[in-house]
Parts: C-alpha cells; sequence; structure tokens
C-alpha cells in the first residue's frame, strides 16, 4: 500500500530486551526509594548520661508542648506514666520532636542519640512510672523456643487489619494510616506494641505476653530477611497492584508486540 | 532425493489425506478456513490475546489439577515454609502451599496460572472495547457480541471461582463479602446462601463445591461457547477500515494460510512467552503471607482480582446508612443498590447491539469498521461508560490511594463519588465535542488538501500557503462513513405516534442531532474548481 509512514521493523529482540528493561527499571526504582526512605542516620555514641541531663534536653526540645513537668498543654499531651518504653519508640523512630501538626506524627530521622533518648526517659520514669524498655531477652530472635509460626499466627490475627498480612502498612480513617512495617528495630516493635502509639492499641503483657511479643519480633524479621519467593513482590499490596502490573507492563507489551506484528515491513 | 522418491513421499502424504477426507470430508473445511481473510490492523489481535492467555490457563490449570486437593480437613502444616510450620489448616491450603514450596516448578505453574487468568480478562475487556468502538457489533455480527459477552462473564465467574480455592484468608474474605450479598437480598438471600454454602458461612463444602465448577462445568460451558464465537466469526468475517479495494463483500489482508497461520503461530508464542517471563518475574498472590482462612481476622488491602473489583468498588461507594425497615424486615439499600446499579450497567453492554439498531432503525448489514470518530454519539457513550467502570473500579482501591498519596481515606470515596456521577457526563461532552472536531478536520482535509508548509507569494505580493491534496486512498478513507439522520416519528398503521416511536425519536434525535456528513462527490468537484 502507497504513502506509509516507514515503521521499519525492529530487530527481533527488540522488544523483549525492552519488556526486560522496562521490569528492571520500574524494580530498581522501587528498591531505591523504599530503601531510601528508610535509611536513618546512626546516631554517635556519646558518653553516659543521666535523668539531670534528659530533663535539660526534655526542657529544651519537648516542653514546649509537652510542658514543664510532662503535664501537658494544649499543643501536646502529659507524658507523666507515659514510660521510658513510650518515649524511646517516640523518639528514636522519629516521630519526636513532632515536626508539624497533622493526622498523624511525621516520621523523620532520629534526632537525638540513643543515650539522650534514654536520658529523657529516665527523666519521664521520674515523673511517674510506666512501662520500662523491653530486657535484650525479649529481643533476642535466635534464643530457643522462639516460634515464628506463632508470631505469624498472631500478627494475621492482631495486625494484620490495620498493617497488611505482609506488614506492607494500610489507610485508617481521616487520614491516618498503619505504617509499613518492613527493616523495623526490634525495640521498636515491642515498645510499639507495649505502648500502642496514636491509633494502634496497646497490647499489654495480658494480651500478648513478652515471649509471644518476642515470636511476632521474629516473624516480621523473618519477613525482612527472606527474598520473596516469588520474584518482585510489587510492594505487596495484594490483587490492586497485581491488577495494575497486568494492565499496565503486562497488557502494554503485549499491545506493544500486536502492533509490532501487524506493521509491514518497508 | 531422487525424483521417484520424491513422488513416492508425494503420494504417502496425498494417500493420508485422502484416507482422512473419505472417512472426514474434512478437506472442505480446511480450504474454507484456510481461504479465511484476517484482516491486518493491530487491534485485532486482542481477541487472539485473549484465546491465548486462554491456552495457557488450561495448559497451567492442568498441571495444578494433578497436585491440588480441595478437601478441607483440618491437618497441622508440615511443609517447608518456616512461619507456617505446625499452623492448622486445610488441605485445600495445604495442597496450594505445596504446589508453592515444595513440588517442582509448581509456584511457576500457579503464577503462570493466575497472570494468565488476569490477561485473560484483560484481553477480552479490551476486545470488546475495540468491538464497541468500531461497531463491529452491528448486524450480523449482534449474536457474537452476546456471546461474547457471555464469555467476559463467564471468565470472571471462573476468575473468581479459582480465587477462592486456596483457602487462605484472602480467599475467605472475599467469599465473606459475597455471603454478605447474598443475605443482602431481600427474603430468599438468606436460603440462598445456606444452600450455596451447604449450611451456615463459611462451612466445609464450599471449596469442594466451587472446584467442580472451576474445574469441570465453568470450562465446559466456556469452550462451547468459544467454539461458537469462533464458529461465527469464520462465517461472519472479520470487520475492516474503509481502504481503497476494501468493499462490504470482502476483506483485505492475509489469508489464514499460510501467512497469517505463520504469523499467528509466532504471536501465540510471543503471548506465551510474555506471560512466562511475567509468571517467573513477579509474584502474584503470595497464599504463604495471608495464612489459613480464619473468620476473625481481615487484612488491610483485602482486595479482589482487578476484574471483580469494581463490584467491590460500587459497594464502597454507597454512603453510610442507606438501610430501610419494611414491614419488620431491613432492606439494605447499600447493598441492593450497587447490585441493581452494576446489573443494569451489564444488561446494557449485553444488549447494546439491539438497543443502537432499535434506535437507529438500521437493519442493514454492516462489514465495515467504523472509525471512533465517525460516529460521536457512540463514541462518547462508549467513553462514559468507560469512566463509569473505571470509577467503581478505582473505588475498590481507594484504601491504598489514601495510604500512598497521604490522603483522607473519606475525602477519596466522596471524590470518586462524585465522579462516579460527574465523569460520565463531563467524558460523555467532551468526547463527542473531540470526536465531530476530529471529523471536521478530516472533512477540511479532503476539501482542501493539508497543510505542505511552503509559503507562496504571489506575483499581487500576497502570501500564501500552499495545501496539498490528499491521495486517493487517504481520501476514501476520510470519507466512506455512514451518515446516520435521526428517525422520523411516523404513524404506525392505526394512525397513531405511539409512545415507543417518540422515545426512540428523541433517542434518534440526541444520537444524531449533531453530525457531520461525509463528503460528497459534488463537494469535492466543488472544492476542485476553488483551488
Ligand atoms: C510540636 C509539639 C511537640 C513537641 C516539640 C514534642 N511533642 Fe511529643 N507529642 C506531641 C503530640 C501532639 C503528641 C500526641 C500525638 C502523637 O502521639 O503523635 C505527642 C506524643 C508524645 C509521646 C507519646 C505519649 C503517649 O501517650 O505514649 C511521647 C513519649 C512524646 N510525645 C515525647 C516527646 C519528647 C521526648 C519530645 C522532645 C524530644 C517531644 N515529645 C516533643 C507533640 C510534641
Ligand atoms: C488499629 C490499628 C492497628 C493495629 C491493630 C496495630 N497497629 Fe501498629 N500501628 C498503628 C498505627 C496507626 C501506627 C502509627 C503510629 C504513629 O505513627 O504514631 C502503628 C505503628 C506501629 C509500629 C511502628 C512502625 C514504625 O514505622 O515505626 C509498629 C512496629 C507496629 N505498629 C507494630 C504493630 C504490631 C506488632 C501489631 C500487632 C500486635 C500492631 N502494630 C497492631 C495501627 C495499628
Amino acid at each position: 500500500m502507497a504513502k506509509r509512514k516507514n515503521r521499519g521493523r525492529r530487530h527481533p529482540l527488540a522488544s523483549a530486551a525492552l519488556l526486560i528493561l522496562g521490569l528492571a527499571a520500574v524494580g530498581g526504582g522501587y528498591t531505591v526509594v523504599s530503601e531510601a526512605a528508610d535509611a536513618s542516620a546512626p546516631a554517635p555514641a556519646a558518653s553516659q548520661l543521666t535523668a539531670e541531663d534528659g530533663q535539660r534536653l526534655y526542657m529544651a526540645n519537648c516542653a514546649t508542648c509537652h510542658g514543664v513537668e510532662a503535664v501537658g498543654t494544649k499543643n501536646g499531651p502529659t507524658l507523666i506514666g507515659v514510660g521510658a518504653a513510650s518515649v524511646n519508640f517516640q523518639v528514636m523512630t522519629g516521630r519526636m520532636p513532632l515536626a508539624f501538626q497533622g493526622p498523624q506524627a511525621d516520621q523523620r530521622n532520629p534526632q537525638f542519640t540513643q543515650e539522650q533518648s534514654d536520658a529523657m526517659g529516665e527523666y519521664i520514669q521520674t515523673l511517674g512510672a510506666g512501662p520500662d524498655k523491653p530486657d535484650e531477652e525479649w529481643l533476642d530472635t535466635s534464643a530457643t523456643g522462639v516460634d515464628i509460626a506463632n508470631g505469624a499466627e498472631l500478627f494475621r490475627i492482631n495486625c494484620a487489619m490495620c498493617h497488611n498480612v505482609a506488614g506492607a502498612g494500610g489507610a485508617l480513617t481521616e487520614g491516618k494510616f498503619a505504617p509499613n512495617l518492613h527493616d523495623i528495630d526490634g525495640a521498636h516493635i515491642y515498645e510499639a506494641m507495649l505502648t500502642g502509639p496514636q491509633n494502634m492499641p496497646v497490647f499489654n503483657d495480658n494480651n500478648i505476653s513478652p515471649e509471644e511479643k518476642r515470636d511476632v519480633i521474629a516473624y516480621l524479621h523473618y519477613l525482612d530477611e527472606s527474598p520473596s519467593v516469588g520474584g518482585w513482590d510489587l510492594g505487596s499490596l495484594g490483587p490492586v497492584s497485581e491488577g495494575l502490573f497486568i494492565w499496565t507492563l503486562g497488557l502494554g507489551s503485549i499491545v506493544a508486540l500486536t502492533v509490532w506484528l501487524t506493521s509491514r515491513p518497508n | 532425493m531422487t525424483a521417484t522418491q520424491a513422488a513416492r513421499k508425494q503420494s504417502l502424504t496425498s494417500k493420508a489425506s485422502n484416507y482422512l477426507d473419505e472417512r472426514t470430508s474434512i478437506s472442505g473445511a480446511v480450504s474454507f478456513l484456510g481461504r479465511k481473510i484476517f484482516p491486518d490492523h493491530w487491534s485485532f489481535m486482542l481477541g487472539e490475546v485473549a484465546l491465548y492467555s486462554f491456552v495457557a490457563i488450561l495448559i497451567s490449570g492442568t498441571f495444578l489439577t494433578f497436585f491440588f486437593d480441595p478437601s478441607m480437613t483440618h491437618v497441622p502444616y508440615e511443609g517447608s515454609y518456616v512461619p507456617l510450620k505446625g499452623i492448622g489448616m486445610s488441605v485445600a491450603y495445604h495442597s496450594a502451599l505445596d504446589i508453592s514450596f515444595d513440588i517442582r516448578g509448581g509456584l511457576l505453574m500457579r503464577q503462570v496460572h493466575h497472570w494468565s487468568a488476569l490477561l485473560f480478562v484483560a484481553s477480552i475487556g479490551l476486545h470488546m472495547l475495540r468491538v464497541f468502538f468500531t461497531g463491529a457489533y452491528r448486524k450480523p455480527r449482534e449474536i457474537n457480541w452476546v456471546i461474547g459477552f457471555l464469555l467476559f462473564i463467564l471468565a470472571m465467574a471462573e476468575g473468581f471461582t479459582g480465587y477462592s480455592l486456596p483457602d487462605d484468608l484472602l480467599s475467605g474474605n472475599g467469599l465473606a463479602i459475597i455471603n454478605g450479598m447474598v443475605k443482602g437480598i431481600p427474603l430468599i438471600g438468606t436460603w440462598i446462601s445456606y444452600f450455596f454454602f451447604g449450611g451456615l458461612f463459611p462451612g466445609t463444602a464450599i471449596v469442594p463445591r466451587l472446584y467442580i465448577l472451576h474445574i469441570m462445568l465453568l470450562p465446559a460451558i466456556l469452550i462451547a461457547s468459544l467454539g461458537l464465537h469462533m464458529l461465527l466469526l469464520i462465517i461472519n468475517k472479520h470487520t475492516q477500515f474503509a481502504g481503497p479495494g476494501r468493499t462490504k463483500g470482502n476483506v483485505v489482508g492475509s489469508p489464514i494460510m499460510p501467512v497469517f497461520a505463520a504469523k499467528a503461530g509466532g504471536f501465540f508464542f510471543l503471548v506465551f512467552g510474555a506471560i512466562m517471563l511475567i509468571a517467573s518475574l513477579v509474584t502474584i498472590n503470595p497464599i504463604w503471607n495471608y495464612g489459613p482462612y480464619d473468620p476473625s481476622p481481615v487484612s488491610a488491602g483485602t482486595q479482589p482480582d482487578w476484574y471483580i473489583g469494581f463490584a467491590d468498588g460500587a459497594l464502597r461507594l454507597v454512603p453510610p446508612g442507606w438501610e430501610v425497615e419494611l414491614f419488620g424486615y431491613t432492606l439494605t439499600i447499600a447493598i441492593l443498590a450497587p447490585m441493581a446499579v452494576m446489573g443494569v450497567f451489564l444488561v446494557l453492554v449485553a444488549f447494546w447491539p439491539f438497543i443502537e439498531a432499535w434506535i437507529t432503525g438500521d437493519k442493514r448489514e454492516h462489514h465495515m469498521a467504523d472509525r471512533p470518530r465517525n460516529n460521536p454519539t457512540r463514541t462518547a457513550i462508549g467513553a462514559a461508560g468507560i469512566i463509569f467502570y473505571a470509577v467503581m473500579w478505582a473505588a475498590a482501591s481507594s484504601d491504598l490511594m489514601a495510604t500512598h498519596f497521604s490522603l483522607n481515606v473519606f475525602y477519596v470515596i466522596h471524590v470518586l463519588q462524585a465522579l462516579l456521577i460527574l465523569g460520565p457526563i463531563i467524558g460523555f461532552w467532551l468526547t463527542k465535542r473531540i470526536a465531530i472536531g476530529l471529523q471536521k478536520k478530516d472533512r477540511e482535509m479532503v476539501l482542501h488538501g493539508f497543510e505542505s508548509g511552503r509559503i507562496v507569494r504571489k506575483p499581487g505580493g500576497e502570501f500564501i500557503e500552499v495545501h496539498q491534496p490528499v491521495d486517493e486512498y487517504e481520501r476514501w478513507r476520510l470519507t466512506s462513513f455512514d451518515a446516520y439522520e435521526p428517525t422520523k416519528e411516523r404513524p404506525n398503521s392505526a394512525g397513531r405516534i405511539t409512545a415507543g416511536t417518540k422515545i426512540r425519536g428523541s433517542l434518534s434525535r440526541w444520537f444524531f442531532e449533531d453530525r457531520i456528513t461525509p463528503v460528497t462527490k459534488s463537494e469535492l468537484e466543488q472544492s476542485k474548481h476553488d483551488h
């Protein structure tokens, strides 16, 4: 047929190469982005600090919202009795000091070293005792008797409705959300269960015993360490990301093939 | 090879084919098929994509039936996936896990099966859109449209029954939603649910029952309908886009034998290769994450596969509190309304060819594919339908949109609710305007040629841009289409204009009031004189 645009036939492998390239680019991009989001700066070690140092740090950084002696203001709740566990969780996951008022505390890189945070925790404990940071024993997931399968089951029953079965996170009401649980320090997982930040319920030791908490940590860390067996996991978001994939990359590449097949050699 | 040897060989094959032909009279069919012509626009290959992914589904599915056991007997897990060790589960889930972890090639086959199922339904959808927008469902192909629609529904049913088989948390949650919907039907809902689940939900009967549907009944109906679909396709032949030498009586393209058969064979392997590539690189439905089904936990991000998403979305879009009490019965409008809306939508799709034929009053046969712009109202209706479907579909992932774009879920739902109503209206209007604009441009091109970019100064000092006339092929493409006019409201034999005629008249006016007619011969002559 006359007067057709010169659509030369591409090399037979071009489409396959393109497809692989596309997959690699998307996969690579995703990994980079998710890793960048998880990165947190290691805090430099400092010498032993005391509760007095903690009070000083508290007055300088937290009192504007939580008030002198942690009695609370209209900008922040009282911290009397929340315990060192809560302080450690809030400060060392980068939630406190609060960056700005929003539906949910934003996470940044931690602003304090572990020692500074511990000192503030000690100070808060002196105002009214609350749950303390977990013992090392409950964080050691290689100990005998740790049962990953039990942790997985506890997680599905108690946590998956908010955090998704694979810990990929999920939406809550009013712009709040349950964050994804990849690569989270064992102590912070433990403290999250113990103190129930924000909309998360408290799982005290009667609900989920320390041994069971350790199993949950072991399961979450198992997910972090084991590669996805089926290949790229599409963010573990379930059927939505699968549908999106088949309609874009999947059907897209096949339509590209049909266009290529029906184009004429010049 | 010597000449005699060749001759002997020849006679062997011809003997064999004679043998076959005398007993089956197959040669007629072969030469009939061999002369069948396949048009060469890419969009005509989408149906084939569906066909080939169906073959992939059949092959991988057969593999899966060797190892899957739908029994609901409760057993502790003894396979090799650590986080489930010792957990109690049904044999069905256990065997699905074994396929994934302990049977060589099993995970790949599971992923091939599931990915090709998604691709199957997606390519059917796209194929239907192609048929819709080119008007290829008009007489004599209306019946084949309906069969195709049936295939689409069957494909979704296959997908849904398959989704429920592994008996993991995700599939159980899907069934729980269906159970809720069934129970929402007034009076008979509870009984249907009892019947369906063989007692109280979830029970132990449902998975074996769905399995029988999934591997026997539905595939049998599907394959029979598919055969009929292809048969009618061969009898009716393909539609084609207008072009020189292409008439209502022929189809221009490659004959099936040998050119198209070679291409199609190659294409089959390309589609298959793409599916294999995807299945080996990308996870689909990691059932081991979900754990065994248990009615209490629900995971965030519990969604159906994409093709059921529109139903899930429709449920999510209902404003809270839609419930009324009538004579002591609670009517759950929140479930009935979306079911009715979806039902009406599907019925409209299924019977569209007849609806359109009634409105246009067109009883002629059509073998030329319309360019979408040349039937602006139909194209606009299609666009509105796509938007309507897409909004419901998007609503199924409202929670993920909220977390991934840091939005409030309620806000997302409200926006989608508004879009469900406004989107199709705006889409309709916009598409119609664009289509008519494109038609005007085509007319302009035929009458005055296209701008060549060459500026010429006339002796009088005036500058003009030279317009180059389009060549004959292009002109053919641009001018051959049907222009409908609104039907006249004629009185019937009793001398009255019935209400039906009036409705039809106003629908027809709505359809064809704004229209651009194709360029006629005399107009063309006229324009030649002008230049
Ligand atoms: C800009 C105001 C603001 C500043 C500054 C701030 N906080 Fe908070 N903090 C809040 C608000 C609001 C909440 C409650 C909402 C939440 O948990 O996100 C909160 C919650 C907390 C909680 C959890 C209380 C509980 O019930 O468990 C702890 C612990 C905490 N803050 C510690 C600190 C520490 C330590 C600092 C200083 C390093 C600090 N905050 C600085 C506003 C602030
Ligand atoms: C009702 C919903 C809900 C449930 C159930 C729930 N969480 Fe959470 N979880 C949240 C929310 C909301 C946050 C974010 C809190 C914040 O940002 O202050 C959170 C935060 C966390 C974090 C901190 C993540 C981070 O990025 O620092 C961990 C760890 C965690 N949850 C673990 C668990 C575990 C383990 C369970 C089950 C035992 C569980 N959660 C159950 C809602 C929930």
